[in-house]
């Protein structure tokens, strides 16, 4: 067939033969996927390391005196940046994409592995230039993570002169980076799927990955736009952000630019990027549902048009950041419509995710714990933007812990808890030795209990009226004594979830060598990436000849079927002629 | 910003048809095919290459729709700092250069359709050379610009001329990159034609998808 | 097992904290109730879906849990009970979004009567502009900004003349009358936040954004800023008082129109002389200070500093705490200026005389201290030459046995706590980083060796620096 031609003509592999070529220049995806990801939670540390500072700060100020007001704004600012883009954008995408696309697709590689692996080395430069802002004069910019000007750019903002430069030249980096990998992770989807994988066989994962990436190449163009024209802004005085401002006394030296026009700009890109990282949670814990459930997917059909709406409204919704912005109010009918009308296919998966559960075969394996407390912290996160997400009532709520807690709960705990569960669940595939069972359910339990104890009081400051982004309280009379002891409280959660950390990842180096041997399939799955000859895949995935794919990904317990699953490339001669077509949707 | 999101509805609808058209409502469950009749999965037929540069061009007009959208409220947001440019006459001879250039890719590419070498390399050689005419002629226009007192900082309008054109001129030079790298091949003794062909598409993809954003971008100066 | 019981306990948990939690909405002080009410409809309505997906998950887990022989059940979709959930969802998202619309509505149409009140805000104070009698805002412009026209307003648009300007950051307002409160930004992002009022909206530089609002209740509530501003922003406050209509035209009456300001004229150095005689008694003939009898130097002080120090001794906002006996000897003293033509003639004498550096008392490492100091430099400025407008006075060059007095009184409330001093509201915020006596030594040290001259002479016309303070009030 001039199909299978296609897929193994252009694949001209390039067996590695030195050390080098082997593991650092690699044009392996698994290789890039992990150099990926082992760069992500490297800088996922330092951000998580700068979380316990500015904890420590908020729940005993001055006790420590560990970091000054200064300092506490440039670690928002680096946290917040690193979190959702260092660290999950690239995880997900470059991490879990990287290994997941070609193996789930039954591809040899990314079509482009050489632009794979330049993509990798751009991003660890953008992580580097990143880095580098620490140790420049002034440090790295205190701007907040959405760097508005004209603070980012003005005196009485930490990092204002080089900071901000750093950051939105690594910005600017990260994005080429990203661009590389992405237009590989949409190609290989489309081109290089092996025979009988249709679209509509492919696993929730690579759908999650695959939106998810379209999202970020069409969204990340705005942040370059913005940064680029900040850039000039400082740099060179132009006026396209800054309008004219006394600052620190001193009289105007632009005029005429408009701070809104970049806050629009950030917004368009920052409002898909939530869904950058939601989507690929969404696909991957699908995944994990299904697999450690013993069931198939429920109504994968709507899961995937859910995925597709979500991300055709993410770009529809971006004002809702702005309700109090000073756009004209009158956007606020339309973003508030926009923004609840994307909760209902939101809704829908999270309806079939439990009703995947629902008569299902439940392992409580450590990668399924992690996936039901992903549900239930999705769910928090989620009801909670349909407060942040109507406007009327978003307007006494914006800017306060209420937000701090909802942004938190939707796009740091549940996706890290997807990101925990696929490192427990594919752990195995990518060197061959299971994680301590152990130790994973001491850092699940602490994790998720830690984390909703850090969180839920949150809100409920929130709607007190507590402000976000403030190095120290006092001196207002509306706040009583109480909120900080909560402040308190919620730091002795957030150090003990920050120490169990250390748990995972003690666990990840000790396993590496003392795990038990896992086997090429320990969780008994369906999809591609457990059917390969080797565990760990070798170069090239799938040996000589490879994979056909007969049946979806999700032929979990199929009436009359020998084993409780059956593998996507298992020919259909091989099942019991059991009529399961017949098998009524009840 | 409703430019970009009209190009991305408009994106979103071709991804759509597109699925749908793959039977996105297909109950994957339902049967599973004898291996004979297992369609192909992938768009079969399509290098990759193209897929790529179809996505890259797709990024790139996101891009420019949010340039032209940022130009568009800068514009509406001043109170009277707008200053419209008076576009340099040199712009005028750029597009013309530019339009040349395009056709000359477009020659190469039916050499390459016919198996014409030579008619392929006289047209690769002419685009590439055109679009360097192109570039030069763009940084005359700058050069007349700053002559004539507008800097990057005086105006708004004149900021937007200099990032636009720049922003352009890099996407051009990337393009002129990939032509390096084929001339080069070309130049190699016993270079076959099935060795550019693919080669000389891309480039004229790029090169006819570069001349329509500088029209677009062209008469948004010209109209503002 | 664990799992599904952990997920009831969480859901219980919600629930009991939820409704036993002592941290809600601030009681209302506006007519927002509105939003409220939408923000009730909205906990309902998710909380329904909370408590029954989570349920409906832990009995799943409960019940489905992995036994030997189990089995899955195979069904892959159930369009009908999938309809079903859609709609199900759709009407509730229209029940939370339905009336929130019709708020949106009420909130983004003034009424015709409301009065207009203008908020500024600049790094990290606010300010506050009526229209007076004309009912109509002056305009304003960024470029026109200088300590005599802190709020930039056209001398030549007439509307202007009558504006009635608060550079207090203490607002009054009047119950019971909707007010469209218009806000605008000198520098950067700001937003005018009051918890009570629920309403609020970002200031944008180069714009004019708003909100309107009636207040219901009588009383004083902190405004925050609620848009990072940069390094002092938790420290931005504010206040808005709700009076009585008469207590509020009083208040009102006993501020200064723009046309008033406009005409102060500069203090005269040769009268102040006169009245010097008895300050230098303390501070010296040179105005060069006095360790021995606590007296700092004063040449060399922004003359905007020394004239709001003068006003608030006078008026006992400095000096109010009974440890702080320096200052209490200040008062009668500073009583001895009988108006503000004295003060300012007296500054404008300080003003003229020479400036000489004073020799350090205190042994701090002044490596140690350049770290710290990166915090003050904010408002101070790089060089301690004091920014008119973060109303930060200058520290180079200036007595460091008085400063470090001056840190150890605002740590320990016996500066900064009177109830009208703002900026040493701020300051007592700041003054916390320096964890112990060492640290204040340290940073001492750093400010001794800063020139204030570094920073270049002042950007403004600085004949106007002396009125900047505290505006004069009308009828005096």
């Amino acid at each position: 067939m001039a199909y299978v031609a296609i897929a193994d003509r252009d694949h001209v592999l390039h067996d590695p033969e030195t050390f080098i070529r082997k593991y650092i220049w690699s044009q392996d995806h698994k290789v890039i996927a992990i150099q990926y990801s082992v760069t992500a939670i490297a800088i996922g540390l330092v951000a998580l390391g700068m979380s316990v500072l500015m904890r420590l700060q908020l729940g005993f100020p001055h006790a420590f005196s560990l970091i000054a007001p200064n300092n506490y704004y440039q670690f928002i600012t680096m946290h917040g940046m690193i979190m959702v883009i260092y660290l999950l954008t690239a995880l997900f995408l470059g991490g879990f994409g990287n290994y997941l696309i070609p193996l789930m697709c039954g591809a040899r590689d990314m079509v482009f592995p050489y632009m794979n692996m330049l993509s990798y080395w751009v991003y660890l430069l953008a992580v580097l230039v990143l880095v580098a802002g620490f140790f420049i004069p002034g440090g790295p910019t205190g701007a907040g993570w959405t760097l508005y000007p004209p603070q980012s750019v003005l005196p009485g903002t930490p990092g204002s002169s080089w900071g901000i430069i750093f950051m939105l030249v690594s910005l600017g980096i990260f994005i080429v980076a990203f661009t590389m990998g992405g237009l590989n992770y949409v190609t290989t989807v489309l081109q290089a799927r092996c025979r009988g994988m249709t679209l509509m066989r492919m696993p929730l994962s690579v759908w999650g990955i695959f939106m998810a990436t379209v999202l970020g190449l069409l969204a990340f163009p705005a942040l370059l736009v913005g940064a680029v024209m900040m850039t000039l802004d400082s740099l060179l005085g132009t006026s396209f952000f800054l309008p004219a401002v006394v600052s620190m006394g001193q009289p105007p030296t632009h005029s005429g630019g408009s701070p809104l026009l970049f806050q629009h700009l950030f917004w368009f890109f920052g409002h898909p990027e939530v869904y950058i990282v939601a989507l690929p949670a969404f696909g991957i814990v699908s995944d994990l549902l299904s697999t450690h459930a013993r069931r198939h997917i429920f109504g994968y059909r709507m899961m995937v048009w859910a995925i597709l709406a979500i991300g055709c409204l993410s770009f529809v919704v971006w004002a809702h950041h702005m309700y109090v912005s000073g756009m004209n109010p009158y956007f606020g009918f339309f973003f508030a419509t926009t923004t609840l009308i994307i909760a209902v296919p939101t809704a829908i998966k999270v309806y079939n995710w439990v009703l995947t559960l629902w008569r299902g075969d439940i392992h409580l394996t450590v990668p399924m714990l992690f996936a039901i407390g992903f549900i239930f912290t999705f769910v928090n996160g989620g009801l909670t933007g349909l407060f942040l997400g109507n406007v009327t009532v978003d307007v006494p709520l914006s800017a306060t812990y209420f937000v701090v807690a909802h942004f938190h709960m939707v796009m740091g705990v549940s996706p890290i808890l997807v990101v925990f569960g696929a490192i427990y669940h594919w752990y195995p595939k990518i060197t061959g030795r299971m994680l301590n069972d152990t130790l994973g359910r001491i850092h699940f339990w602490l994790t998720f209990l830690g984390t909703y104890a850090i969180y839920l009081p949150m809100h409920y400051l929130g709607i007190l009226g507590v402000p976000r982004r403030y190095y120290a309280f006092g001196g207002t009379e509306f706040l009583p004594e109480s909120v900080q002891s909560v402040n308190a409280a919620i730091t002795i959660s957030a150090l003990f979830v920050a120490a169990v950390q250390l748990v995972f990842l003690f666990n990840l180096i000790w396993s590496l060598s003392k795990g038990k041997p896992a086997g090429g399939n320990p969780w008994r799955a369906t999809t591609l990436e457990w059917q390969t000859p080797d565990t760990p895949p070798k170069h090239g995935n799938w040996g000589p000849k490879l994979p056909v794919v007969h049946r979806w990904a999700y032929d979990y317990s199929v009436p009359g079927a020998k084993e409780d699953f059956i593998p996507q490339n298992q020919p259909p001669d091989a099942l019991t002629p059991a009529g399961r077509e017949q098998e009524p949707a009840s | 910003m409703s430019l970009t999101v009209a190009f991305v509805a408009l994106l979103a609808g071709v991804v759509v048809w597109g699925l749908l058209a793959r039977k996105l409502t297909a109950k994957p469950w339902e049967r599973s095919a004898a291996p004979e009749e297992i369609e192909a999965g992938s768009t079969a037929g399509l290098p990759p290459a193209k897929i790529g540069l179809w996505a890259l061009l797709a990024v790139v007009t996101s891009l420019f729709g949010l340039f032209i959208s940022a130009y568009y409220m800068r514009m509406e947001h001043a109170h009277g700092d707008w200053t419209p440019l008076a576009v340099p006459r040199q712009l005028w001879v750029n597009t013309a250069l530019l339009v040349l250039s395009s056709a000359a890719m477009e020659w190469a590419r039916g050499g390459a359709r016919r198996a014409q070498m030579d008619r392929l390399r006289t047209g690769l050689t002419a685009g590439g050379v055109l679009a360097w005419a192109f570039l030069a002629g763009q940084l005359l226009a700058w050069r007349q610009l700053s002559a004539s007192g507008y800097f990057v900082a005086s105006n708004p309008a004149v900021a937007f001329f200099y990032l636009l054109t720049a922003v352009h001129g890099l996407h051009l030079l990337g393009g002129l990159f990939v032509w390096g790298k084929t001339v080069f091949r070309m130049a190699r003794p016993g270079v076959e034609l099935v060795d550019l062909r693919l080669s000389v598409e891309l480039c004229t993809v790029y090169w006819h998808y570069l001349l329509l954003v500088w029209l677009v971008l062209f008469a948004v100066l010209l109209s503002t | 097992m664990a799992m599904a019981v952990a997920l009831l306990l969480l859901v219980v948990g919600t629930i009991l904290f939820h409704f036993l939690s002592p941290w809600w909405f601030t009681p209302i002080a506006s007519n927002w109730k509105m939003m409220d009410d939408t923000v009730n409809i909205t906990f309902v309505v998710t909380g329904i879906v909370f408590v029954a997906v989570n349920l409906f998950m832990a009995s799943a887990v409960f019940l489905y849990r992995h036994r030997e022989g189990q089995k899955a059940q195979y069904s892959p979709e159930n369009k009908k009970l999938e309809w079903w959930l859609t709609i199900l969802t759709s009407v509730g998202v229209a029940a939370m979004l339905t009336p929130g619309l019709f708020v949106w509505a009420k909130f983004v149409t003034v009424p015709k009567e409301a009065s207009v009140v203008e908020a500024v805000g600049q790094q990290w104070t606010w300010s506050y502009r009526f229209p007076g009698r004309d009912g109509v805002l002056g305009t304003t412009d960024a470029k026109l900004i200088t300590p005599g026209n802190p709020f930039g307003i056209d001398p030549k648009d007439p509307k202007g003349a009558d504006d009635i300007l608060v550079s207090s950051q203490e607002l009054h307002l009047p119950i019971n009358k909707p007010v469209k409160v218009l806000l605008r930004s000198k520098d950067v992002n700001h937003q005018f936040a009051v918890a009570q009022f629920r309403v609020k909206m970002d200031m944008v530089p180069g714009m004019v954004t708003y909100f309107w609002l009636t207040p219901t209740r009588t009383g004083r509530y902190d405004v925050l800023c609620e848009q990072l501003c940069g390094l002092a922003h938790f420290a931005m406050r504010g206040r808005v008082v709700v009076d009585e209509e008469k207590a509020f035209q009083t208040w009102l009456a006993t501020k200064p129109t723009y046309a008033e300001t406009a005409a102060r004229v500069a203090g005269n150095a040769e009268a102040g002389r006169a009245n010097y005689a008895v300050c230098s008694a303390c501070h010296g003939p040179q105005a060069q200070g006095n360790q021995a009898l606590n007296a700092p130097k004063l040449n060399s002080q922004a003359g905007w500093y020394l004239a709001r120090q003068l006003r608030n001794f006078k008026q006992g906002i400095r000096g109010a705490d009974d440890r702080d006996t320096y200052a209490k000897q200040m008062i009668p003293m500073a009583a001895t200026l009988a108006d503000d033509t004295a003060i300012n003639n007296v500054i404008a004498y300080i003003g003229s005389l020479p400036d000489e550096r004073t020799p350090a008392t205190l042994a701090g490492d002044p490596e140690r201290g350049k770290s710290l100091y990166t915090t003050c430099a904010a408002c101070h400025g790089n060089a301690g030459q004091g920014v008119w407008s973060t109303n930060a006075p200058r520290l180079a060059h200036m007595s460091d046995w008085y400063l470090a007095r001056q840190l150890r009184n605002f740590q320990q409330g016996i500066r900064g706590t009177h109830p009208q001093d703002f900026s040493g509201a701020q300051m007592v915020l700041m003054a916390k980083i320096l964890p112990d006596e060492r640290a204040i030594d340290d940073l001492l040290a750093y400010v001794h060796t800063l020139d204030a001259r570094a920073a270049g002479p002042d950007p403004l016309p600085s004949r106007a620096a002396l009125e900047r303070a505290e505006l004069p009030r009308r009828g005096m």
